[in-house]
This record gives structure tokens, C-alpha cells and sequence, in this order.
């Protein structure tokens, strides 16, 4: 590949004059062959990382590779199941990206040969790249949990990844016998949405209060707690009946901490726990640990806890050159695994990559997560937090960020009345922001 | 206002001071900027439908909006938590940026008031919010085509007390307030709605 950058093409180009122009020269004929990017993945990294780039040099051939037509966002699906919201409200396609002048191209990358810098994938297509930027979200560890796995799942669904399976855990929910119980099982850490399993219990006792008063849900949790936990803990109290001074009590939601399920018999739907408790469910619903996405691990990309780690300049790997990792599958610490990092992590990687393509050097990031989740219909909390760049790692801006106010007087339910439209406005925003 | 313009030449001068000695250091106006969009929209557009756009405000109003959020004098939702993580030089940067960006007009329904709204709206705002409210040079924010659940909720601050927006405004406000009630909110917001 020439050395000659595009920059100095605009700076010869602005020497030489209009005419070269007009002669039909373009960068692509002085400079070499095109700049290739082939991003895998279509969630929120990868679509914002695919954006950014061709609106930041539009000279830089652009593909996505994604294996559905539709994605599902994955955020707010936890509201499918209560039913506040439909799942195909959550849908997204890729006519945006489209119309921007990036190649999508719908198949499923079986890997990555980093020394030839080609993606492949399973119906023997090979994209070669110039940059590669790997977005696959989060992928299942099935031995942690004995007797569950991935077929077990179809049936009995973890619905972590918004689809087919949020369908059918709503569907077993919504028809659950009265007075029946609904075990939930989160994950250890670390996992994709910090805050979902509290969200989830939250959005079924809120169904459940209506339709269904007397179900039961038991939480067995190996954490000794989760993101948000004490602001859902405080909505369980107000609305449910909770005694966050004796979570594990008997009423509609019991949290058993540092109890998590290690074994499940599908046939009875029982759960065991790690403390040896053996409880049946009628709904069943274990979340098992997570790890980066298979195409991470195909690819050599993941270290050996499963993650891919990166600098945090560029996010590129620090395992496989010219290729980048954003979104759940990095390690980026101490950002979470949400989709508002994801978004915000593909921008500081896109104008890296459009910097090192061009023989620029990458400029200082910043990043910012934002999160939103409902406590009911017309009450929402938020978590936020601004991070720098210092001494080669993500780090806290100090004084930023937290959580909404814990406080629920008139004055601050009226401010999360309004974090309830925000969070709506948010979802809209970063749907537009990253696939628009 | 023309003190207010005043201040707002003396930060543009301190922004270009200040941007032309931290180039080596922090991050660039467009890397800081676009980390607002998740929730204020591409290049500052939003989509709503509460979550105000940014784009095409002055960089005075931008900048001097995320101190206010930083201080916690201007009450907020989610806004101080985030605003104190940057410093004056970040917020100047960041208003150079959407100032740059164009006016995105909301495309949202209106009410049946809005012909009340653009009287009261002469009559009472228009001399600071020319335009409509979406004269940039004004150093205010954006009216006409804003997100109305967010004007709404700012002007339910300014009148419980809980936001000073200047001693004028506050006269003119309460005014419109007293003689028309919620009525008169209702058709000014109508008449912003009903601009695309």
C-alpha cells in the first residue's frame, strides 16, 4: 500500500490545483486501494462504529457484516415481558447504515484470519480489511450451570439477547397459573446490563401485581448484589410488599444473595442452589455467565477469562493487530456492559481507526455510559458516569456521574416522572445515533 | 441582553485561548460532542420525544447551560451528574460544536392553542427570543421546534421556584402565569409545537 495518505493527497491536491479534479484523479487512484473497514456485528458497536467512520472519511470502504435482517435491541426488552412493550417495537434494521454508503452484508463470521486480515464466514464469503472492528456482544458459558444448556435454553430461555426467547419467557409469564412461582437466576459477574436482572424482577412483580397477585418470584442470585439494587429494592418495598431488611422473606419477590443456582433438572424444573437449596419452579429463568461472543473466541481474540482485551486508545486488540473490539466483548473496565457504552466506545474507536488509516495519530477519547431503567410505567432511574483516558486506561472522572436520587417525596417522583420520558427519548436517540 | 452578549464575546475570546492550549491535552470538541448523542441525538438533533435538541444554540448557551447543571443551579434529572465531569474548557468546546450544527425543528403534534400562543408569545417573549426562539446570537434556548415536554418542564421550574431564569423573564412569566394560568403555558408550548 502506497505511503501516500490522504492528507497529503489534499495537500498535493490544494498545490496542484482544481484541475486534477476535474482530470478524474481521485484519492483512490493516487493513493492506492481503497482504505477497507469490515466491521462484524450489527448491534450498537458495531453499527455506530460503521456510522462514524464513513461520516468521518467517506473515502474509506465501509462493511458490516451481520448475521439477521433485524436486530432487537436488546435494551427495554426487559418490558416485553410485562407487556409495556411489543417486541417488534424494539426492531431495528440496517437501511440507515445503507444509505450512507456502508456495505451490509447479512451472513455469519466464522472467523478471523488476522495475519491475512480477511473475515470469513460460513457461506465462504472472505472480506479482506484494512482495519477490522469486532462488535459480537456476549456469548453463553453452558458448563456453569449442570444441566442447563443451549438446546435446554430454547425451551427454557435465558431471553438475554432480545428475540425469540424474550417471546417465550413472556409467553410461559403471561400464562403461569395463579399463586405460581417464577424462579430467576442472574449471572455472575462480569455480564452484559448490570442492571437487568433487577430491572426484569421489577417488570414482572409490576405484571404480576395485575394479573397474577399471588405468584411468587425468588431470586438466587451469586452476587452479593446488583447495579441499581437498592433503588429496586426501595420500588419493591413501596409496591410488593419487599423487607430489604429481610430480603429472602416470604411475599411476592424473595432475593436470596450469594445463593446462586449451580445445577438444574428440566424435567421437574427444579433449580439448586449453591447452599443446596432445591426449589421448583413453574417459570424457570436462569441467565448463565457470559463471555465475549464466539466469533471473539474463534478468532483468537479473548484472553483466557473469555474477554477480549484492548487498548483503550483505540480499542484495537492487544492480541491481534488491526483489529479493533468494541461493546461487551471488550474488556473495559471499569465501563459497564451497556449498550450506551458500546456507542459511546465505537466513536473513540472509529475516529482512531479513520486516524490510523489516514497516518494520523488517534486523538485523546472521552466516553460516557448512560442507562436508564423503568421502575413502572411513568417512573424511570438513571446511572451515569463520564470517563477519561489517564495513563493508558478508562478511568472515573472523579465527582461524576451516579445514580438518581434515592429519595421518592412528591418533588423527586415528579423528577422521575420526567427520567421516564428521557429514558424513552434515550432509547430513540441511540437507536438513531447508531443505526440512523 | 446586551450584557449578556458581552459575556458571551469575553468566553468566546477565553474558549479560543483555552481550546489552542489544551490541543495537545484533552479531548476534541467533536470527541466530546458526540458522546451526547445517545440521548440528544446525531450531531445534537433529537428525536425525542422529551430529550431537548442541541443543535444551533449558541456556544454561550450551551456552554454556560452545563455550568449551571455543574453548580446545580439549574435543576436537572440525569444533567449535573454528567456536566461534573468536565471542566469550562470541555463546555466551551462542546458549544462550538453544536454551534456549528443546524437547528433541528421537532417534528411533534401541537394543541389547538397555539394561536393564543404566538400573541402571548409577541407580546411577551419574542423581544429575547427572536425568531421564535431560535435566533441563535440571543444566547437562549432554542423554542420553536424544542421538544415541548422539555420547555414544559423548564418553565414549571422557573414558576415553582426551583429555576431563576433572570429577573425579566421571571417578571414577564409569572405575568402571563397569573392572568392566564396554565392555559397560557399550554399556548405558548402550543404555539412552539406548531412551528416545524
Amino acid at each position: 500500500m502506497s505511503k501516500f495518505s490522504r492528507r497529503d493527497f489534499i495537500k498535493a491536491g490544494a498545490a496542484v490545483g482544481a484541475t486534477s479534479f476535474a482530470a478524474g484523479f481521485t484519492p483512490f487512484a493516487i493513493g492506492g486501494a481503497t482504505k477497507k473497514v469490515v466491521v462484524v456485528g450489527g448491534g450498537v458497536g458495531g453499527a455506530t462504529a460503521a456510522k462514524y467512520i464513513k461520516m468521518a472519511d467517506s473515502s474509506i470502504d465501509v462493511t458490516i457484516i451481520e448475521a439477521n435482517k433485524d436486530y432487537h435491541t436488546c435494551f427495554f426488552s426487559n418490558e416485553v415481558l410485562s407487556g409495556e412493550r411489543e417486541l417488534d417495537s424494539l426492531k431495528v434494521g440496517y437501511s440507515g447504515l445503507k444509505k450512507h454508503g456502508i456495505n451490509i452484508v447479512h451472513a455469519w463470521v466464522s472467523n478471523i484470519d488476522p495475519k491475512g486480515q480477511v473475515v470469513k464466514t460460513s457461506d465462504g464469503q472472505s472480506f479482506p480489511y484494512d482495519r477490522c472492528v469486532v462488535s459480537p456482544g456476549v456469548d453463553f458459558k453452558w458448563d456453569t450451570v449442570e444441566g442447563f444448556d443451549a438446546t435446554i435454553a430454547e425451551a427454557k430461555p435465558h431471553a438475554w439477547l432480545a428475540g425469540e426467547q424474550t417471546i417465550t419467557l413472556k409467553k410461559q409469564l403471561h400464562s403461569m397459573k395463579q399463586g405460581g412461582t417464577f424462579i430467576i437466576a442472574p449471572p455472575p459477574n462480569p455480564f452484559r446490563c448490570p442492571p437487568g436482572p433487577g430491572e426484569r424482577i421489577t417488570q414482572v412483580a409490576n405484571y404480576f401485581k395485575v394479573h397474577n397477585p399471588t405468584a411468587k418470584i425468588i431470586a438466587f442470585d451469586p452476587k452479593k448484589g446488583f447495579s441499581k439494587g437498592p433503588w429496586f429494592q426501595n420500588a419493591w418495598e413501596r409496591f410488593h410488599g419487599f423487607d430489604s431488611a429481610n430480603p429472602t422473606a416470604d411475599g411476592m419477590i424473595s432475593y436470596h444473595a450469594l445463593d446462586g443456582v449451580v445445577a438444574f433438572d428440566a424435567g421437574s424444573n427444579t433449580v439448586t442452589t449453591a447452599s443446596g437449596n432445591k426449589v421448583k419452579g413453574d417459570v424457570v429463568n436462569i441467565i448463565p455467565a457470559q463471555k465475549a461472543g464466539t466469533v471473539a473466541t474463534a478468532s483468537g481474540l479473548t484472553n483466557d477469562k473469555g474477554w477480549c482485551p484492548i487498548d483503550a486508545l483505540t480499542f484495537e486488540s492487544t492480541m491481534h493487530k488491526n483489529i479493533h473490539i468494541v461493546g461487551d466483548s471488550s474488556v473495559s473496565s471499569p465501563m459497564p456492559k451497556s449498550g450506551y457504552a458500546a456507542n459511546s466506545q465505537a466513536k473513540v474507536c472509529a475516529f482512531a481507526v479513520v486516524a490510523l488509516l489516514n497516518g494520523d495519530k488517534p486523538g485523546h477519547p472521552t466516553y460516557v455510559n448512560t442507562c436508564y431503567s423503568f421502575i413502572s410505567k411513568h417512573e424511570a432511574i438513571s446511572v451515569a458516569m463520564v470517563y477519561d483516558y489517564k495513563d493508558g486506561k478508562i478511568v472515573k472522572v472523579d465527582g461524576s456521574g451516579g445514580l438518581t436520587s434515592k429519595e421518592v417525596d412528591a418533588k423527586h417522583l415528579k423528577m422521575r416522572a420526567r427520567e421516564a420520558e428521557y429514558a424513552h427519548s434515550w432509547w430513540s436517540n441511540i437507536v438513531d445515533d447508531s443505526w440512523g | 441582553m446586551k450584557n449578556k452578549k458581552t459575556l458571551g464575546a469575553a468566553l468566546l475570546l477565553s474558549s479560543v485561548v483555552f481550546s489552542g492550549a489544551s490541543m495537545a491535552g484533552g479531548a476534541s470538541a467533536e470527541a466530546l460532542s458526540v458522546t451526547c448523542a445517545g440521548c440528544h441525538g446525531y450531531n445534537g438533533a433529537s428525536t425525542g420525544p422529551a430529550t431537548p435538541s442541541l443543535a444551533g444554540m449558541s456556544e454561550t448557551y450551551i456552554s454556560d447551560s452545563m455550568k449551571a447543571y455543574k453548580s446545580e443551579e439549574r435543576p436537572s434529572t440525569i444533567m449535573s451528574r454528567i456536566a461534573k465531569g468536565y471542566d469550562d474548557d470541555d463546555f466551551a468546546k462542546m458549544g462550538t460544536f453544536f454551534a456549528a450544527q443546524k437547528m433541528h425543528m421537532a417534528d411533534q403534534s401541537a394543541g389547538n392553542k397555539s394561536k393564543d400562543g404566538k400573541k402571548l408569545h409577541k407580546k411577551n417573549c419574542e423581544k429575547c427570543h427572536s425568531e421564535i426562539g431560535t435566533e441563535a446570537s440571543d444566547d437562549s434556548g432554542q423554542l420553536a421546534g424544542q421538544w415541548v415536554p422539555y420547555l414544559k418542564y423548564s418553565l414549571e421550574d422557573a414558576l415553582d421556584g426551583s429555576r431563576d431564569m433572570g429577573k425579566k423573564m421571571m417578571k414577564k412569566l409569572k405575568k402571563v402565569h397569573k392572568k392566564g394560568g396554565e392555559e397560557s403555558i399550554q399556548a405558548l408550548l402550543d404555539y412552539y409545537a406548531s412551528q416545524k
